[in-house]
């Protein structure tokens, strides 16, 4: 059955335009899944949610599948205690982690084969899934580590380096397991979920309005974007008209928190490739960025800027010339940095060819994103399926075809500029008028939000009950798609190669391990 | 070459003064003057991301950043927690990292400082506690120093490491959350 009909027998969720839920049972999700995928199109975001008794609701898989022609959310329903669904791995291999992750918290299996726990380690039991269960029934287990079966790779000369939790600097915590031959890595294997601390879980106990606080906070470099997209979903749902100067104000937060992660990124590359000059330079002119947002935004980082209905903060005309005149300066000086950074023979030598992902095996795995953009994989939800007010905007699209680290720099180069060219667009044509507007208490269902963050695509999946409270709530990261490609991406490099190929994806652990 | 040395000419130096400690942050009683002393003028740093939401981790690296320039005052991240005076942690505590975390401050010598950082670490924030976390730093590991804030400026960050190294104003600890 071609894709069509599968949008033929959908209804239209509300939220991010374009979106569109099927209710399947098990022989049609893997059909469905399959046309998507033969269209060409990918696996966004996978979750589940356990039966309820007081509601007596039976348990859901969904899938969120992007195409063409926009989003369709397929929900298969596992009625009668029945905990076996199709997994799609096959089909789209960024699925194992998800369905895994599923597993451990809604207590939903698929029949893939890698049937390992994910995300839960020592915490809790294996036969406790904590959104199923009461509170008060996962008896919290002492403190203890767990044994994970890593897959091993023998032969003569190998040996395996464990790195983590805890990493030699400042960044978040997660494992790495490399099975290598002299300096080379013949196998790299991760494990996360450390800093699991139940977000999703979280979110049931909160109001819809405090939503928007957690959401900010599941990866806290992608503020704007989790905020937006959660505001997007709730709005949808609440059938509220932001008003034209909140959404042009939205976009320009988002620009900036680009902007601010591209800026540190690029120090972080240059110092990670030797030279620190690299370091010094744009982390100054990241602090000079965080500074004109707090004059202009009253906020370094943008946490507490959009909320249900509009946003928190306004600027005038004097704060909107300001950070312009900033941006103005930062792009001037960029612009001398890049000629730097790409004369350098020292730093060029260790990016160009570092990390490398073929766009065939980008495509392959469903790289998405930032990194998938190095890769030539285009997709750019703000070019590509515009929300106001990207659909006036219109976007260039940064794409390389390399996908080394030196092709992930080009791109960080190239979204700034853009950025810095949008955002100005952006303060110099302000709408006039209010910032916010009241929500009106929404009606039970699934909303779905959407926003291209620095890193990608951020995707929220609200759902409502009947009461007005949150009844489930899934933020989805872009580093679910890309942490499985890093994998590749080190094959064949030397370990020291490795904080410079992992910074240059610089992906999420928080936004990852929920 | 003579572009870099230009750029860097050009930048000049930008580094500001730093801070002066808070009292308020101090939750625990003050290190002997002696010990003070010495750890005041070359002060090692590990930082462990114990749960955070990563907002901490952006402004504990401006630290690094030339205008605070937490170098230029003896103060540097290490990479082991074998070469660390002061632990900065960051987030609620994890379950998934409580082990962890206490490793790390075990793998510390003494004297040794811990300064918690942000909501999260301070009182748990927004995570609170649950079936994955265990809220605050002080549930785990024993806490000098609290700087609350989501996240808390490089300032404050500055701020709460100084105090942590420096002499008590009054002699009277102050309680923190």
């Amino acid at each position: 059955m071609p894709l069509r009909q599968w949008l033929a027998r959908s209804r239209p969720l509300p939220g991010s335009p374009a979106s569109a839920c099927v209710e399947v049972d098990a022989g049609d999700w893997l059909a469905a899944a399959g046309d998507v995928a033969a269209a060409g199109g990918q696996l966004l975001a996978l979750w589940a949610t356990p039966a309820t008794r007081a509601a007596a609701r039976d348990a859901r898989v969904h899938a969120a599948l992007l195409h063409n022609a926009g989003l369709l959310v397929l929900e298969l329903r596992l009625p009668d205690a029945q905990s076996r669904y199709p997994g799609l791995q096959g089909l789209f291999p960024a699925a194992a982690r998800m369905q895994r992750a599923a597993a451990d918290l809604a207590g939903v299996y698929p029949d893939d084969e890698d049937t390992r726990p994910w995300l839960r380690h020592a915490a809790w039991p294996a036969l406790a899934h904590p959104l199923r269960e009461p509170v008060a029934a996962i008896e919290p287990a002492a403190l203890a580590a767990d044994d994970y079966a890593f897959r091993r790779v023998e032969g003569e000369g190998v040996h395996e380096v464990p790195v983590g939790p805890v990493h030699a600097g400042i960044i978040e915590p997660g494992h790495f397991r490399f099975s290598i031959v002299g300096e080379k890595v013949l196998r790299l294997e991760e494990r996360l979920g450390y800093v699991h601390k139940g977000i999703e879980r979280r979110f049931q106990d909160l109001g819809l309005e405090e939503g928007r606080r957690l959401a900010a906070r599941v990866s806290g470099d992608s503020a704007v974007a989790y905020s937006w997209a959660y505001c997007q979903a709730l709005e949808g749902l609440a059938h509220a008209t932001v008003p034209p100067r909140a959404l042009w104000l939205r976009a320009l937060c988002l620009e900036l928190e680009r902007m601010q992660n591209h800026l540190g990124d690029l120090g972080a590359l240059g110092n990670d490739a030797g030279f620190a000059f690299g370091l010094a330079q744009f982390s100054r002119l990241k602090e000079e960025l965080l500074r004109a947002v707090e004059a202009a935004l009253g906020q370094r980082y943008l946490f507490d800027a959009v909320v249900p209905g509009g946003m928190a903060v306004d600027v005038d005309a004097a704060q909107q010339r300001a950070l312009a005149q900033c941006l103005a300066g930062i792009g001037r000086e960029v612009l001398n940095l890049r000629n730097i950074y790409d004369e350098h023979a020292g730093v060029q030598d260790r990016f160009v060819g570092a990390g490398r992902v073929a766009p065939e095996l980008a495509r392959r795995l469903g790289l998405i994103g930032l990194a998938g953009r190095a890769s030539g994989q285009e997709l750019d939800l703000r070019a590509d399926r515009p929300w106001q007010p990207y659909d006036v905007l219109a976007p260039a699209k940064c794409v390389q075809s390399a996908g080394d680290v030196a092709a992930r720099v080009s791109v960080r180069f190239e979204e700034l500029q853009v950025s810095i060219r949008l955002a100005t667009r952006l303060l110099g044509e302000l709408p006039a008028g209010t910032v916010r507007v009241p929500v009106p208490s929404p009606p039970a269902g699934l909303g779905i939000g959407l926003i291209e963050g620095w890193r990608g695509p951020v995707l929220v999946a609200l759902e409502v009950d009947a009461r007005g409270a949150i009844a489930r709530c899934h933020p989805h990261d872009p580093s679910w798609q890309n942490w499985p490609v890093l994998e590749h991406a080190i094959l064949g490099n030397i370990v020291p190669d490795f904080p410079l190929i992992n910074k240059s994806f610089n992906l999420s652990y928080s936004g990852h391990d929920l | 070459m003579l572009k870099t040395l230009r750029t860097v000419i050009a930048t000049g130096i930008v580094s500001e003064a730093p801070p002066l400690a808070d009292e308020a942050l101090r939750v625990r009683e003050a290190l002997p003057a002696k010990v003070r002393e010495v750890l005041g003028r070359a002060l090692c740093i590990r930082h462990v991301d114990a749960g955070s939401c990563n907002g901490c981790e952006l402004e504990i690296h401006a630290l690094n950043n030339p205008l605070y320039n937490i170098e230029g005052l003896g103060i540097r991240f290490v990479a082991s927690p074998r070469h660390a005076d002061l632990l900065l942690v960051t987030g609620p505590v994890s379950r998934h990292m409580a082990l962890a975390l206490r490793r790390t401050y075990e793998a510390m010598p003494d004297p040794k400082l811990v300064v918690a950082l942000g909501d999260c670490g301070c009182t748990g924030g927004i995570f609170g506690e649950s079936y994955a976390s265990c809220g605050r730093v002080a549930h785990v590991i024993p806490v000098d120093v609290v700087v609350p804030g989501c996240p808390p400026s490089p300032l404050r960050i500055l701020q709460g490491i100084l105090t942590a190294v420096s002499a008590p104003a009054t002699g009277r600890v102050a309680h923190g959350p």
